[in-house]
């Protein structure tokens, strides 16, 4: 038995179920949307989901009944509820897991939020690269249209709410959420200038919510079993249920695993995903995604949720643990994150654009052993211009991997610094030249 | 012409989007299915269909790195090199498979059955180092997997090292763990 009861990972460890209709229903699904239809108004469905203390599970980690209350009231016009599965963060796979192998569970959770914000049509964007993934949602969206849970008149209610799957095409801005809407409109994914935001002027212009699949797949449990169940789990009160920890690097047996909230990383690395490849010391991790600043061993017992990793200096993010064990050189790690945000950064933002590419040239000159000691000023200097100074927190995301190696592993980037001195590998420069 | 071959579907498009523009990725992963990549001729049809101008259609395209504005081979090896695929040896993938095709990052084999790519990640951290081979991944790679899915391909055109429906680690894997 698994250390912990799983929620969202529950049936597929089922043997045998393979994420059908009829394999759902027998789990007992569609019996929330069904309660929340006959039952509950669209305020008191928002109401249970605030109460529980869902936080968005893309990467910001944002209320979700708050972000649903944001919606204008009064407004008559259609609104649009977009499931964001663009899931594009390095060190982040389990939405594709979600999808692939329940995806039932995200198309109640889908309903039931399109019901509490009044939304008649809603979107899948799903990253372009998951053809598979993409493939068995149109399949399992097939076999619930065909069951009347899709489409008009859903379940035999008055209401009417239909889901399409949208594919991306390879760009990791487009999580993002107004860079998705933008992407959704068929244009060039750059994300737009907030306010306003997507809750009064969204997709098409109209009021829109975008929300993970991981939060839209918590839905159905949170109408089932309460929503003091729910607040319950975790970390209460600002890190309540379970969150899909995608583990990799050097560990034992990397992979996806459903944990409270608020477990130590020691616990999930060394329990969870078995410890360390070689049983070699573990010299630093990331602890949410690519755009989290790295951490290091002496941050193995800091708890797991929003507010602890956010007071160790990073952030919990999409929940992706990345592992580095002893000898891995941090610089070069650095540098290949840096080469991710230098190809991903939309160009809208001349920071961003024009910064990412300066950093990723200082980089590269370090790791090659001919970087200069004044390189490192210049690097933390760029950093400091280009976070906080974009249209997204693209900007932010891409300084962490070069500030936070800076921060815990600064020795290393002098070292190869010296290296280059030593080697005589740069021509000194002239007299009187200061940078 | 797509219009000619594959108006149902064009129109199936269409109807799910309250505003015309919506449908410009599908279209142009129409086009791309069509003939392998995106054509000029495509992209001006597409802006004829959605009422856009040409280069709307054209802006939007080369935005994304999904839409192959030039011909690549029949399988589009496209292997991560992100960290945490570096992490476990993805770099050596890439070596490999350069030196059974003989072909460098960027490259097509004469034959026109491999290109190689590189790519940024593709959401399989946990199980790499891994590649999209057109439509499907193959994750957990090792030289003599590699081998496998080349010959594979080449005389099947697919290969049944491709990854299902993913779930990692696999469910009779953790019952085995925590027992």
């Amino acid at each position: 038995m698994p250390k912990y009861e799983p929620i969202l990972l529950k049936n597929m460890l089922q043997p045998g179920y393979a994420g059908s209709l009829a394999d759902y229903e027998r789990a007992g699904g569609y019996q929330a949307v069904r309660k929340v239809l006959g039952q509950l108004s669209p305020a008191e469905v928002t109401g249970i989901v605030m109460k529980s203390g869902l936080r968005g599970r893309g990467g910001a980690g944002f209320p979700t009944g708050v972000k649903w209350g944001f919606l204008p009231k009064d407004y008559q016009g259609p609104r649009y509820l977009c499931c964001n599965a663009d899931e594009s963060e390095p060190g982040t796979f389990k939405d594709r897991q979600l999808i692939e192998r329940d995806p039932h569970q995200l198309l109640e959770g889908m309903l039931i939020a399109c019901y509490a914000i009044g939304a008649a049509s809603s979107y899948i964007y799903i990253r372009g690269e998951f053809v598979l993934g993409a493939k068995i949602l149109e399949a399992a969206i097939k076999e619930a249209r065909a069951a009347g849970y899709v489409g008009k008149h859903i379940f035999g209610s008055n209401i009417s709410i239909d889901i399409w799957v949208h594919r991306g095409a390879g760009a990791y801005i487009c999580g993002e959420e107004t860079a998705l809407l933008e992407s959704l409109e068929g244009k060039r994914g750059l994300p737009r200038v907030k306010p306003p935001f997507p809750a009064t002027h969204g997709l098409y212009n109209k009021p829109t919510v975008v929300n993970n699949v991981e939060t839209l797949a918590n839905l159905p449990h949170i109408v089932n079993r309460g929503a003091e169940w729910f607040a319950s789990i975790g970390s209460p009160p600002k890190s309540t249920g379970t969150r899909v920890f995608c583990v990799s690097g050097h560990v034992k047996q990397p992979g996806n695993y459903e944990v409270p909230m608020g477990i130590t990383f020691r616990e999930l690395i060394y329990e969870h995903a078995g410890g360390m490849r070689g049983d070699k010391p573990l010299k630093a991790f990331i602890p949410g995604g690519a755009s989290a600043p790295f951490l290091t061993p002496e941050h193995l017992d800091v708890k797991l949720d929003f507010e602890s990793v956010a007071l160790a200096g990073s952030m919990l993010g999409s929940g992706g643990v990345t592992v580095m064990e002893e000898g891995t050189d941090m610089v070069w790690a650095a540098l290949r994150l840096m080469e991710f945000f230098y190809h991903e950064s939309c160009g809208k933002c001349s920071p961003c654009r024009e910064g990412s590419s300066w950093l990723v040239q200082i980089m590269r000159r370090i790791v090659n052993k001919r970087g200069r000691m004044e390189d490192l000023e210049t690097l933390t200097d760029l950093c400091k211009n280009i976070a906080g100074r974009t249209v997204c927190a693209f900007g932010d995301a891409e300084v962490s991997p070069i500030l936070s190696t800076l921060k815990h592993w600064r020795q290393e980037y002098v070292d190869l610094i010296q290296a280059a001195e030593t080697a005589n590998l740069i021509r000194p420069e002239p007299v009187g030249t200061k940078h | 012409m797509l219009k000619d071959k594959h108006q149902a579907e064009i129109d199936d498009i269409l109807s799910r989007y309250p505003v015309k523009r919506s449908a410009l990725l599908p279209l142009l992963y129409l086009a791309q299915r069509e003939e392998g990549y995106v054509t000029e001729a495509a992209m001006q049809e597409i802006a004829g269909i959605l009422k856009l101008t040409p280069p709307q259609v054209y802006e939007t395209a080369t935005f994304y790195t999904m839409l192959n504005l030039k011909p690549v081979g029949t399988f589009h090896l496209q292997v991560c090199k992100s960290l945490m695929c570096a992490l476990v040896g993805s770099d050596t993938v890439i070596g490999w498979i350069g030196a059974k095709l003989g072909i460098k990052p960027g490259e097509t084999t004469p034959d026109k059955l491999f290109t190689l790519s590189i790519v940024e990640c593709l959401a399989a951290c946990g199980t790499g180092p891994m590649m999209q081979v057109n439509d499907d991944y193959y994750e957990r790679l090792t030289d003599e997997k590699l081998d496998r899915i080349l010959a594979d391909l080449r005389q099947t055109g697919t290969s049944s090292l491709k990854t299902g429906p993913f779930m990692w680690p696999e469910p009779a894997n953790t019952v085995n763990r925590e027992a």
